[in-house]
């Protein structure tokens, strides 16, 4: 994970805070009765870092609220980073004009979760389809296009027949295959799919996941997948970043993670996860909720809710350490061996 | 007469210009007190139907055209609106999926704790006020005398739900029907809720119809499980049986569909297609054209539920002896 060289997609010490201030108006506060200019920001990815193998899948879990999706759409661009940078198959890409970006945006596309808001109502699914590929490839002829979408249909299980259909036309699941093959007309090498199951049903879910993993062992993509269920992460990737709050706090190979959960969150994040037909020893509660991103707390983002919480925890922010089993944690004390 | 709560060949209709359309199909289960039933199925399948008839909060143009709903002892089919509203939030309270959308936001907790307790007792204004108190304590919301007197907004999501929960309460009903409680909250905030809820029905004895399509949840919290399909219950059982033994082909295919019991990257095991609309359900079985059985009866006659295996378990399945 660590030598940017091999890697298809390297974040280094990404940050990204919203301002929400509002006008002048609306940061005027009174503070011992004289008027003052505030600004809100909200704090939403606070120093990421991690990298990506080709053909691997990175899952990013985290409840909501924890910068998972702020850091899909930082990645690719949508977003621009305060500080940090994004490497691309050693090429930076945090700083480039719109112009130089777009070659790259043809490498990297990116799936969203609800298949209802993503695809634009009034275009057919062949217009909508053959969108991206004109727009990106400009000399390609009609008849290539064509044949293109009704390839790109077939192969996402959507009958190239139905290429005249509006959206609304389809199931959620069958959008939701449309929306897949939106982002592969193009032929990219990186996807991040943005919690592509979480609005479906159970046995539609599985068709999707199927879908995905075809597509994956098909094409050689690497995913950035993000998702809230870790049974639908264990599933899927090969590596999984737990973040809270804007930071990673774990980085881990997926079978590592399931077995061994080192930091504090991650472990209560698993026992939380309702398992089918078998009654769970208690699962670790955790005090309090989760802070607001906007005052965020001092030292270890995790140590107002922690189990584990000491002097240094308040004050000192944890960075990633590597441990012997690979795993990457941020936490003070699993690096003093007390966790 | 013994069950707290018996649903009998209960058929919801929805009466639309373009013709009648059959929502809810003899759907038949029983509820003792004290136990906890999961309603299980994808979206389409009634469940909701199934849990807002059970109340009499269908809205037009659905109605209840066939069957019978007892609960201690009275057919609630059959009361007037007037009649149906002693019982619905007195003795059977309703927990709905989104705790943005159920409370007002217009109004502070304790106004709308306040008027649940007045709309069904008669005590005074401070008394009411103890016991929505009580019941903050009894959800365990944190400093409780002070989230009274705030608005929605400003509790989280998993607050409120809570706070739900304990409006739920107020009444001391025997039962309460949850329709995806946790389905809006993350999972450490569901886990904790389900747990109040469980603790809750044991407690208070409680009974509980847990509407959801996570049959992870569903086995976590519930004793008995009905599954649906298509506006029927396909199978039904005590949630051990189903989970380990599941007979109907469709309850098959969703336990295997979940990502938690393979070899990681795997193939998942899919249910080809998907649930039918309520236009055009199937003949015979509904759930034929997905299963992988598909034999000549299933496409002619509809399966009735019946009993397999000695066992309390029913599977609505040709295939199934």
């Amino acid at each position: 994970m660590e030598k940017i060289t091999n890697s298809i997609l390297t974040v280094k010490n990404l940050i990204k805070h919203f301002d929400i201030s509002g006008g002048l108006l609306d940061q005027l506060k009174v503070e011992k009765r004289r008027f003052i200019r505030k600004r809100t920001t909200v704090k939403a990815l606070n120093g990421v870092s991690f990298s990506i193998m080709p053909r691997e899948t990175l899952g990013i879990v985290g409840e909501s609220g924890c910068g998972k999706s702020t850091l899909a759409r930082a990645v690719l661009g949508l977003y621009p980073p305060n500080s940090g940078e994004i490497h691309y198959q050693n090429n930076r890409i945090d700083n480039l004009t719109p112009q130089k970006m777009l070659s790259y945006r043809k490498k990297m596309q990116m799936i969203f979760q609800d298949p209802y808001a993503s695809l634009n109502p009034r275009m057919t699914v062949k217009k909508t389809l053959e969108e991206p590929v004109y727009f990106h490839n400009a000399s390609i002829t009609s008849r290539e296009v064509k044949d293109k979408v009704a390839e790109v249909m077939q192969q996402v299980g959507v009958d190239p027949k139905w290429a005249g259909r509006y959206p609304h036309e389809f199931s959620g699941g069958q959008r939701q295959r449309i929306s897949i093959a939106r982002a592969l007309m193009v032929d990219p090498e990186f996807v991040v799919a943005d919690e592509p199951v979480s609005a479906l049903d159970v046995s539609i879910q599985a068709q999707i996941l199927n879908l995905l993993m075809e597509a994956q062992e098909d094409r050689g993509l690497t995913y950035m997948f993000i998702t809230h269920d870790l049974s639908v992460v264990k599933h899927i990737s090969s590596w999984v970043a737990v973040m809270y709050l804007g930071t990673i706090c774990e980085l881990v190979s997926t079978k590592t993670l399931f077995e061994s959960p080192r930091h504090p969150y991650t472990q209560a994040l698993l026992s939380a996860i309702p398992e089918l037909g078998r009654k769970k020893p208690k699962h670790i509660k955790l005090k309090g909720e989760v802070p607001t991103p906007i005052d965020l707390p001092t030292g270890c983002i995790f140590h107002g809710r922690c189990l584990y919480v000491n002097n240094r925890c308040t004050h000192e922010i944890p960075q990633l350490i590597q441990l012997d089993s690979g795993t990457r944690v941020a936490c003070h004390g699993v690096e003093e061996e007390r966790i | 007469m013994n069950h707290l709560l018996e649903v009998k060949d209960l058929e919801v209709k929805f009466a639309l210009r373009s013709g009648e359309l059959t929502a809810i199909d003899g759907v038949s289960f029983t509820l003792d007190k004290g136990e906890r039933l999961g309603i299980v199925g994808e979206s389409g399948a009634g469940k909701s139907v199934t849990g807002f008839a059970i109340i009499n909060l269908l809205s037009r143009p659905g109605y209840i055209s066939a069957g019978k709903i007892l609960f201690e002892g009275q057919e609630l089919h059959r009361l007037s609106e007037e009649e149906i509203r002693k019982i619905r939030g007195d003795r059977i309270s309703m927990i709905f999926q989104d705790p943005m959308m159920t409370l007002n936001p217009v109004l502070t907790i304790s106004t709308q704790m306040v008027e649940t307790v007045l709309a069904h007792r008669n005590v005074s204004k401070a008394d009411a006020l103890d016991l929505s108190l009580e019941n903050l304590k009894k959800v365990y919301i944190p400093s409780p005398e002070k989230r009274l007197s705030q608005y929605p907004h400003e509790c989280s999501g998993g607050m409120r739900q809570r706070i739900i929960v304990a409006i739920a309460l107020l009444t001391n009903p025997s039962l309460i029907i949850a329709d995806e409680p946790s389905t809006a909250l993350d999972v450490t905030i569901q886990a904790g809720i389900m747990d109040l809820l469980l603790e809750l029905c044991e407690t208070e004895d409680m009974s509980l119809i847990l509407i959801t399509h996570d049959l992870a949840v569903v086995s976590q919290v519930t004793e008995k499980i009905a599954v649906m399909y298509a506006g029927k219950i396909v199978e039904a059982g005590s949630t051990e049986t189903i989970i380990r033994d599941p007979k109907h082909p469709y309850t098959q295919g969703l336990i295997k569909a979940l990502p938690g019991s393979l070899q990681p990257g795997s193939r998942l095991n899919q249910i080809p297609g998907m649930m039918p609309t309520l236009t055009d359900i199937p003949l015979g079985c509904a759930f034929h054209p997905r299963c992988t059985i598909n034999a000549t009866v299933c496409q002619m006659e509809t399966p009735a539920l019946i009993s397999v295996d000695d066992h309390d378990q029913m599977t609505a399945c040709h295939m199934v002896k």
